[in-house]
């Protein structure tokens, strides 16, 4: 066999690997979770909040966590998405040739690489010299700032994409830059929008660190933007951290639950995406 | 010869590349100008100032004037969208906005707020007939555009510019990228378009150039070698490089 088609075979091989690493490990974090967390997930765990004793193995569910995450991480997005997308249409129609989108995008990448204990930190000294205590709308600005680097820089990549000449297009019908941008460059990359966005929301509802001091912990469901919330990854941590098996045992269904809100919001992002692009042009 | 576009001392730079040199025009109103020439001869470029489009490259200077019906379209204070509705633009690839085929067509009357809402349907399937669409469409027309043939994407292209009611048609080797017969199409219909609106377009291809030119201007190098009406130009050239460049030669 000639050294090229050798070639062509191990990074066949390789490519294979990869894959294999990576379906493997999703696969088997799926196993695991399900396996230990399905026996425990009960009627009672998705709509109930914890009674007294739930942390001990007695009754109750997590029905304040599931609520809470949910009212956390659509928030947060929410309020990341308002700044996201003129930001991300700035850089791609009015400021493409300046040198400061160029600073503004490094900014972002730096901000995506962050750990995100650092931004809980961050706003719990922030909190603290404002006088405010662990509370939802801490939760929702210090999420909304996690996902403000990651969805931004999505759509970004995403409108780069765009076709100058369909930007043209409409420049030639007299739009304005506006116009183009709102009308056509939006409409074009809808689907792709909508997965940075939804992207941000997987990142934002299952990050555990930023949302520990800022957000706090409560058994009870959310009522006011002020007073603290609960949320799935804690829920997690805090179940896990018993030593009482059953517990344990919630704990892994609780991660059920997160990672089958993240799985719908996947799915449900595919589907939006697939039934949005039916006006792009390719 | 009643001019609608009048260029002067006009001079084009990209980055160091000098693409338009010392270009003085006229282009007569209601009459398909074909601009033609050797490719890099700054065909496209001198279309594009006629629009305003050159500025949206990196880079460009220009300087001199373009008069649209004696108003110099660059002189500052000038609304670079009206300007762009006075020229219909056909490009070289045809790109439909992302939207339904009727859109596409609505999509200017909207945004300048030219006609009422009950009088939309009426002027979308007017200007789809202009462009000799209408039969092909009128049963999908809220299907999307993009699920049109690359010549039927062109025909809503001019359509959509019709939309705009411009007075002048620019033309980019609108048939470059379609087949013979979608060529033959839109070549047909500029020829009944040029009654109602000064058509002009550059093309490399020198037969296209004969069959539908009422006035031609040759350029090489940046620079505008002859311009005249074609049946002089194309009998009798006066300059050296239109003959050869008549004869194939370059």
């Amino acid at each position: 066999m000639k050294r090229r088609h050798i070639e062509e075979k191990i990074v066949k091989t390789l490519m294979v690997l990869s894959f294999c690493l990576v379906g493997g490990s999703l696969g088997f974090i799926l196993i695991t979770v399900i396996v230990k967390g399905l026996p425990a997930l009960t009627l009672a765990m998705l709509t109930q909040t914890p009674k007294g004793g739930f942390y001990l193995g007695k009754e109750g569910g997590i029905l304040n966590a599931i609520v809470g995450s949910l009212y956390l991480a659509g928030g947060g997005t929410l309020i990341a998405m308002i700044f996201s997308l003129p930001m991300a249409l700035y850089l791609q129609t009015y400021g493409q040739r300046s040198i400061w989108s160029n600073y503004v995008r490094i900014s972002l990448d730096v901000l995506w690489g962050i750990p995100s204990i650092v931004y809980g930190a961050f706003g719990f000294t922030i909190m603290l010299a404002l006088g405010m205590r662990a509370s939802l709308l801490g939760g929702i600005l210090v999420l909304a700032l996690l996902e403000l680097p990651i969805m931004t820089r999505a759509m970004d990549e995403v409108i780069r994409l765009v076709p100058r000449e369909l930007e043209q297009a409409a420049y030639a019908l007299g739009a304005t830059q506006l116009e183009s941008a709102l009308h056509v460059v939006v409409r074009q990359m809808l689907p792709g929008i909508v997965t940075a966005i939804l992207l941000a929301f997987g990142r934002g509802i299952g990050d555990a660190a930023s949302v520990l001091f800022v957000a706090g912990y409560t058994d009870r469901l959310p009522t006011s933007l002020l007073r603290p919330v609960a949320s799935l990854p804690l829920a997690v941590f805090f179940q896990l951290g018993t030593p009482f098996p059953e517990v344990r045992a919630r704990a892994y269904a609780s991660a059920l639950v997160l990672t089958f809100i993240i799985l719908g919001v996947s799915l449900c992002s595919r589907w939006i995406s697939g039934r949005l692009g039916k006006f792009t042009i390719k | 010869m009643d001019a609608h576009i009048q260029v002067r001392n006009l001079n084009a730079h990209y980055g160091n590349s000098h693409a338009l040199k010392d270009v003085n025009l006229e282009i007569p109103r209601g009459q398909i100008t074909v601009i033609m020439g050797p490719s890099g001869c700054g065909k496209t470029t001198l279309l594009k100032t006629f629009n305003r489009f050159l500025e949206l490259n990196d880079d460009t200077k220009l300087t001199g004037q373009v008069l649209i019906d004696g108003q110099d379209i660059y002189s500052p204070g000038v609304d670079v969208t009206e300007i762009r509705k006075r020229t219909g633009l056909l490009a070289q690839r045809p790109f439909p906005l992302p939207m339904s085929i009727y859109d596409n067509v609505a999509y200017g009357l909207r945004i300048h707020s030219m006609c009422k809402k009950r009088e939309l349907d009426g002027k979308v399937r007017h200007y789809l007939e202009s462009a000799g669409l209408w039969t092909e469409v009128k049963d999908r027309l809220h299907a999307p555009a993009s699920g049109l043939s690359i010549g039927q994407q062109q025909r809503l292209c001019l359509a959509r510019g019709l939309a705009i009611e411009p007075e002048i048609l620019l033309g980019d080797e609108p048939t470059s990228a379609l087949d013979p017969i979608s060529a033959q199409h839109i070549e047909q219909r500029l020829l009944e378009l040029k009654q109602e609106y000064t058509i002009v377009m550059v093309t490399h291809i020198l037969r296209q150039a004969r069959r539908l030119a009422d006035y031609v201007i040759f350029m090489y190098l940046g620079e505008v070698v002859e311009a005249g009406p074609a049946h002089e130009v194309f009998e009798h050239p006066k300059q050296e490089r239109t003959c050869a460049y008549l004869e194939g030669q370059f």
